[in-house]
């Protein structure tokens, strides 16, 4: 079972990693606008060439 | 004279010669509106961003100071068919918005934590039951500990402030029992791996946390979600003002109004703050102030209250308050009395945490005498004791009625009806008895064309269209009628008698009787009842104009009927004027000419006779009463002091909204209660086995969580509205 001196770690890193991720996104305001970011992939608007409307 | 627009009040300067600010934007009705507002905003040159929150409807735009008026920002709003509204966020909303955004991150701490604890846990679960070594299972339990322990003393100080306020106050809350059980089952369980025993209860006291505050998030997202929708409301009702700078006549936001001012009132417009009239003569309707339908006439030295809708001649104002801060003091009297009153209703969360805090302490505290008494040893009846400290406290209990409430507003917000209060589901289901206010409430609070089917369409078309070039209330009403919104060209508006011009070489006028060259004998003169006249090629219109029943009363009153409430109506306008709209729905009680202090009275009395009335009102008058009554709403056109009183306030030119209100509201109470028989039929299936000793971590996670998720589950079901 030594094994699980370093995988415990590496797994709770992992998830350490995750954690910290969303914690990231919060506070750069990635869930300020839930609703708005599922329309916005919708539109074309970042590609060149498109005629905006 | 020019008209400038000052919005300086709302821009905000964010460093680098850059200003902000924030609008609150109209019309927006799909995903393309997104890429049209921002698009069109960021081509205005000047304008370093732009960016639409498409959840709450802001628009935040900044830009290099000087480069650009707000103004202009507005106007192309308008061009592309949105109405901006500058807004100033409420401080309570952004305390709200920072209180949020910690108990998110409390929330992902404590489900980071509860996740990897329990992949811990379960391994030792099943190495107990096949062939863990002591070593092994030791190293889980410290990894374990090292995760909880920090963990908790992270995510769990919500809860342990709450809990030392109360001690302090020497008062006992539920976070008291939920403190003291985390902190125990931490602290039993190091205890525990350093004898290296086989169980210990790192997960069920994190668990525990990560479902409590679950349960916080729901309630708090809840309140925030209506206060920004309240925010909003607030800001597009956001009026305007024309004041004095000088000469020059400057349109200001309300907000910016302050004692003193000079403000000219064009006719057609509501009065924005209260004041005295230093000039000019007309009508004003006061209607959402007392109710009364008849108008005063008001000339200089009168008085005139913020709301009340100037009818036919322009008034110079001065301020002498501003933003209503003043109210009838009468009003306001009764407003302080009845708000205290309403304070002593108790939610049903805190009438179920006050008898259960102490039971669970007195459970607890039993099974460690009792197990002591039967001759186990002290460490024994402490694990024991522990246990059913942290199986009583209240997981399921904490989500059954945040759950509920957030699923029930989000069917009432599709139900057009916006609550002001969290508990006001609750107290809406109670309700069997409702009194509405007849002025504003049960008819439009817009006057309507009254004989439109006795007109010649034709004619009564060239009216509507020539009324779009008038400011006049009455021709506002008629304008109503409109099939094209494209007014005549060349209409000219002679204030205080009427609108002409000339179709097809004829001229048509709108307005006064004499005005357009008719004997007055033509209309029928009864009360509640205004007439504007037209004429075109020697032919002549009468139009009727009144008030107008909202489209769907009679239905909407019958409903509720049947739905077993009380319908009466309390009127403040008078006898002539609210009889006819009884008759009209069939209501057979009903009062007129009350005084506010009256209506409450009436109130008291029916509360101290064991009733619970909704009361649906929208005049400053009604305030008092809104407040006195057990449960309150009122139409989005109400006076912002009765807004601010009631506790949902309706969209739309329907009365649906209140039927939908209770309607949800009693399926939602139905559904917390079940919720609260779910927990408490899992208190006693878990309790006993708890008391008993055999509740190891495996049957606490697994009671812990079934029981959270049975009632979430049945939450969701507060989703569908019956209608």
């Amino acid at each position: 079972m030594n094994v699980l001196i370093y995988l415990l770690p590496i797994a709770l890193a992992l998830g350490l990693s995750g954690l910290f991720a969303f914690l990231w996104a919060l506070r750069s305001g990635q869930y300020s606008d839930v609703d708005g970011a599922a329309l916005r992939v919708l539109s074309d608007d970042d590609i060149e060439g498109t005629p905006q409307r | 004279m020019t008209e400038t627009i000052d919005l300086s009040l709302y821009t905000k300067p964010a460093g680098d010669g850059i200003v902000g600010m924030d609008l609150a934007v109209e019309g927006i009705a799909c995903g393309a509106c997104i890429a049209r507002i921002e698009g069109a905003v960021k081509r205005v040159p000047g304008v370093t961003e732009a960016r639409l929150n498409f959840t709450n409807r802001r628009l935040h735009i900044a830009w290099a100071d000087g480069a650009v008026k707000p103004a202009q920002i507005l106007q192309v709003l308008e061009d592309n068919g949105y109405h901006g509204h500058p807004f100033e966020p409420l401080r309570a909303e952004q305390e709200e918005a920072i209180e949020a955004r910690r108990l998110t991150r409390y929330l992902a701490v404590a489900g980071f934590a509860a996740m990897n604890i329990m992949l811990l846990s379960v391994s030792v679960w099943s190495g107990n039951v096949t062939d863990i070594t002591a070593e092994t299972r030791d190293f889980f339990h410290w990894a374990s500990a090292l995760i909880a322990l920090p963990a908790a003393a992270y995510a769990g100080r919500p809860f342990f402030a709450s809990a030392w306020r109360a001690l302090k106050a020497r008062s006992l809350n539920m976070d008291v029992p939920i403190s003291l059980g985390v902190i125990l089952a931490l602290g039993m369980s190091v205890v525990e791996t350093a004898n290296h025993a086989q169980h210990a209860y790192f997960d069920s006291a994190i668990m525990l946390l990560f479902f409590l505050l679950v349960g916080r998030a729901l309630d708090h997202a809840m309140r925030r979600k209506t206060r920004a929708i309240a925010g909003n409301l607030a800001a597009l009702r956001g009026e305007t003002a024309h004041r004095f700078a000088g000469d020059e006549l400057v349109i200001v936001p309300v907000g910016a109004l302050k004692a003193g001012d000079r403000l000219l009132i064009k006719p057609g417009e509501r009065v924005p703050a209260d004041g005295a009239v230093l000039g000019g003569m007309s009508e004003v309707d006061e209607s959402l102030i007392t109710g009364e339908t008849t108008r005063r006439k008001v000339t200089t030295g009168a008085t005139i209250y913020a709301g009340s809708m100037n009818y036919s001649g322009a008034l110079t104002l001065k301020v002498t308050a501003a933003g209503g801060a003043a109210l009838i003091d009468e009003i306001e009297k009764l407003l302080d009395k009845a708000a205290s009153a309403k304070s002593r209703v108790m939610r049903l969360a805190d009438r179920v945490s006050r008898v259960y805090a102490p039971v669970v302490h007195l459970t607890a505290a039993l099974t460690l005498i009792g197990w002591l008494f039967a001759g186990a040893t002290l460490h024994d009846a402490l694990l024991t004791a522990i246990a059913v400290l942290i199986i009583t406290c209240p997981c399921a209990l904490a989500l059954a009625i945040p759950a509920v409430q957030v699923v029930a507003s989000g069917a009432l917000f599709q139900a057009n009806v916006i609550l002001n209060s969290g508990d006001a589901i609750e107290r809406l289901a109670e309700a069997d008895m409702v009194i509405f206010d007849k002025t504003g409430t049960l008819t439009l609070p817009e006057p309507r064309v009254a004989n439109s089917a006795e007109l010649d369409y034709g004619l009564l078309q060239n009216a509507a269209r020539l009324a779009l070039s008038s400011r006049h209330p009455l021709a506002a009403a008629l304008a109503r009628e409109a099939a094209t919104r494209t007014p005549f060209e060349g209409a000219v508006e002679e204030p205080g008698r009427g609108v002409r011009v000339t179709i097809d070489g004829a001229e048509a006028r709108l307005g006064a009787a004499e005005f357009c060259g008719i004997p007055c004998n033509l209309g029928r003169e009864s009360d509640g009842i205004s007439h504007i006249y037209f004429s075109c090629l020697g032919q002549a219109l009468a139009i009727d104009i009144s008030q107008k029943l909202r489209s769907d009363a009679v239905a909407v009153i019958k409903t509720l009927r049947a739905q077993g409430l009380d319908i009466e109506i309390m009127s403040g306008d008078h006898c002539d004027a609210v009889e006819p709209v009884a008759q009209a729905l069939g209501i057979a009680r009903w009062q007129a000419g009350l005084k506010p202090a009256e209506k409450i009275v009436l109130i008291e009395t029916l509360r101290d006779n064991g009733r619970r009335v909704l009361m649906v009102g929208d005049g400053l008058n009604d305030a008092p009463s809104l407040a006195a009554a057990h449960v309150s709403m009122s139409p989005i056109s109400a006076a912002d002091v009765t807004q601010a009183q009631a506790d949902a306030v309706f969209l739309g030119e329907r009365l649906k909204p209140v039927l939908d209100a209770i309607l949800v509201a009693r399926s939602a109470r139905t559904l917390m209660t079940e919720n609260l028989w779910l927990a408490a039929i899992y208190n006693a299936v878990a309790v006993p086995i708890a008391i008993a000793g055999a509740a190891t971590p495996l049957i606490a996670a697994l009671a812990m969580s079934g029981s959270s998720m049975l009632v979430t589950l049945n939450a969701l079901r507060a989703r569908r509205v019956k209608s």
